[in-house]
């Protein structure tokens, strides 16, 4: 789904302004060929050439502000396009007559009446000009669509990679880390070069998990145990990590840190809260068609207040795994977060994963 | 200068730490209890009370500012003065600016043995200040100081949409209780009750939760536990050790306010 991009109704005044000199010039051209190919004052043809090139346009343009049209192409869809621009085309055609024929006070539609084949044969000529010229418009909207389609999508890509790195490295963990790494260097150097080493795999994983699309599940539930250990050496006994990876399931591609926010959402909210701490349980199964992911705790528990919006990055990082598993596997993926079915309590994440992808 | 001490810290290393260094930079600062999380700073608190607080903000049970709240809401009235309180964080940008606002200290982890110097400097001169002559100003300002931190939003969530009903389960039904017929909201451990004239209602939801959600011109706050509506109140009685309690309009409870929020009610 691209990014609704502001000017949905992709014609601003500025457009109507450059597309009215842009066709008058076309005109000019045309009324220029005919006044070389015809007898009689040159000026005539110019008249009549811009009274009917303009009155297409304005038909045309003008038209496109009241029916609904397709913002990437800037044209409605299906046969009313058609619809449109023959009916421009054949109305304009006889409005720029009639008011030429208004500035040289002839006879209105003097010409059918005296010449029906003439009359038919600029018709023809004035559809394949505009359709011409309907096309140049058409090719070059879409150019300038794309343009701004990717220009958005990259600023979009670059405000998520910057976000998701602000909600991995949050600046608490990383300061309370440091703080008890920094008492660790004089207390117990053995375990200070074990907890710097985590931290610098689990930055390490953070900062080039942006990179790579997918990786294997071993190396998924690696990352989090790093993450883990490090929270482990802050919580102590108040925070049980368990891992169930089976075998046959270690080399599934999976996203890159799409756990990352689940975990920290568990002990954010589930264990850090929660004054005797718990268990946290990371497992994998094959279910059927579906990898399916979950992240267990046994904390404080969702609150039943659903809407509760929390202000820090949490509900980015949430969404974020939605939005991820949306890009990547469309509706053949499915996130869920709900209190935990057992009678332990705590908050139970599930993320389902198509089994083979491209399916 | 000799004083006590209370430290809560959720992380056990880092509390050691904070020990070791208030020894090298307070020698005459006695710690005589480490919390782990805050009710155990609160009851500690009020058991042993101390004359200085380090309190953790990010703790499991209540926060650091929500321990601070109910320390000084508790404090007994016996002329002891309320300790000096010092906030420890990691990383809090917002919550750092409004302790600028409010002239608390508050120490940043890693802990640095030139600023915790410098924390400890102003809380023996804070705490020198307090003669028994001047001991009711002292408690006035720790009020005040904790007062403007409350209210500079560090612990409120954004403003939420406002509510107009509260959906309280009755047996299978779900009652719809208009927000302006309750009189007073009162946090039960994990619940809040919500108490009409007709009736009461149990809800799930924290007064935490339930804070951002009500409009607070209407609703005061007269106790980290209580929110009463303005307009339902009909008489704030002082006594004579200075405890105002509320009297209703078509209700028969009292309720208390906690000195924090004393101020609130003086005659215009």
């Amino acid at each position: 789904m691209p990014t609704p991009i502001d000017d949905n109704n992709a014609i601003r005044p500025l457009d109507f302004l450059r597309h009215g000199l842009i066709v008058a010039g076309f005109n000019t051209f045309i009324g220029i060929v005919l006044a070389l190919n015809r007898p009689g004052p040159w000026h005539v043809q110019m008249v009549y050439a811009q009274a009917i090139g303009l009155s297409i346009w304005t038909l045309m343009d003008f038209s496109r502000l009241v029916v609904r049209i397709n913002p990437e192409t800037g044209w409605p869809e299906g046969w009313r396009r058609w619809a449109l621009q023959g009916g421009a085309i054949f109305f304009g055609y006889l409005l720029g007559n009639t008011l030429g024929d208004l500035a040289y006070d002839r006879p209105l539609l003097d010409m059918w009446r005296s010449s029906p084949r003439s009359m038919l044969s600029y018709l023809l000529m004035c559809i394949a000009v505009s359709a011409g010229i309907s096309f140049f418009f058409y090719a070059r909207g879409k150019d300038q669509m794309r343009l701004r389609q990717l220009a958005a999508a990259q600023r979009d890509s670059a405000e998520n990679q910057l976000k998701l790195l602000e909600s991995q490295l949050e600046p608490h963990m990383l300061f309370n880390t440091l703080a008890n790494l920094r008492v660790l260097i004089g207390l117990d150097p053995p375990r200070a070069q074990l907890m710097l080493d985590q931290l610098i795999a689990f930055l390490r994983a953070t900062l080039s998990a942006s990179r790579a699309t997918l990786h294997p599940l071993s190396a998924e539930f690696a990352r989090v145990r790093d993450y883990l250990e490090l929270m482990k050496i802050r919580m102590g006994e108040r925070l049980q990590p368990e891992f169930d990876l089976p075998a046959e399931l270690a080399e599934r591609p999976v996203p890159p840190l799409l756990l990352q926010p689940l975990v920290e959402n568990a002990i954010k909210h589930g264990l850090e809260p929660h004054v005797q701490g718990g268990r946290l349980r990371v497992s994998a199964r094959r279910e059927g068609d579906q990898l399916v992911l979950r992240v267990r705790d046994t904390g404080a528990g969702l609150s039943d207040c659903a809407a509760d919006d929390t202000p820090d990055g949490t509900h980015f990082g949430l969404s974020q795994v939605q939005r991820r598993l949306a890009t990547l596997y469309g509706d053949t993926a499915a996130f869920h977060l709900g209190a935990a079915p057992d009678g332990e309590g705590g908050t139970l994440a599930t993320v389902r994963l198509p089994w083979s992808p491209n399916a | 200068m000799n004083a006590t001490a209370l430290i809560a810290e959720d992380e056990p290393l880092l509390a050691a730490n904070l020990k070791a260094e208030l020894q090298s930079a307070w020698p005459g600062l006695q710690v005589v209890a480490s919390a782990t999380h805050g009710e155990a700073a609160v009851q500690q608190a009020l058991t042993l009370r101390p004359q200085v607080l380090f309190l953790d903000i990010r703790m499991p049970g209540l926060t650091g500012l929500e321990a601070a709240q109910a320390i000084v809401e508790e404090w007994p009235d016996d002329g002891s003065p309320l300790p000096v309180v010092v906030f420890v964080t990691a990383y809090d940008e917002y919550a750092l600016q409004a302790f600028d606002h409010a002239a608390i200290d508050y120490v940043l982890k890693p802990v640095q043995p030139a600023r915790l110097a410098q924390t400890c400097e102003r809380v023996q001169a804070a705490l020198g200040q307090r003669t028994p002559a001047n001991g009711d100003a002292a408690i006035d300002s720790a009020l005040s100081q904790l007062r403007q931190l409350l209210g500079s939003g560090v612990s409120a969530a954004p403003a939420a949409p406002q509510l107009t009903v509260i959906q309280a389960a009755v047996g299978p039904a779900i009652h719809m209780v208009p927000v302006a017929e309750v009189l007073y909201f009162e946090a039960a451990d994990k619940y809040v009750r919500v108490v009409t004239a007709q009736r009461e209602y149990l809800v799930r939801i924290s007064l935490r939760e339930l804070l951002p959600q009500l409009d607070m011109q209407r609703f005061w706050q007269i106790h980290r536990g209580t929110v009463v509506r303005s307009d339902a109140i009909a008489t704030a009685l002082r006594d004579e050790a200075g405890k105002i309690t509320l009297t209703l309009r078509g209700h028969a409870d009292k309720l208390g306010v906690s000195r924090l929020y004393a101020h609130i009610f003086k005659p215009m």
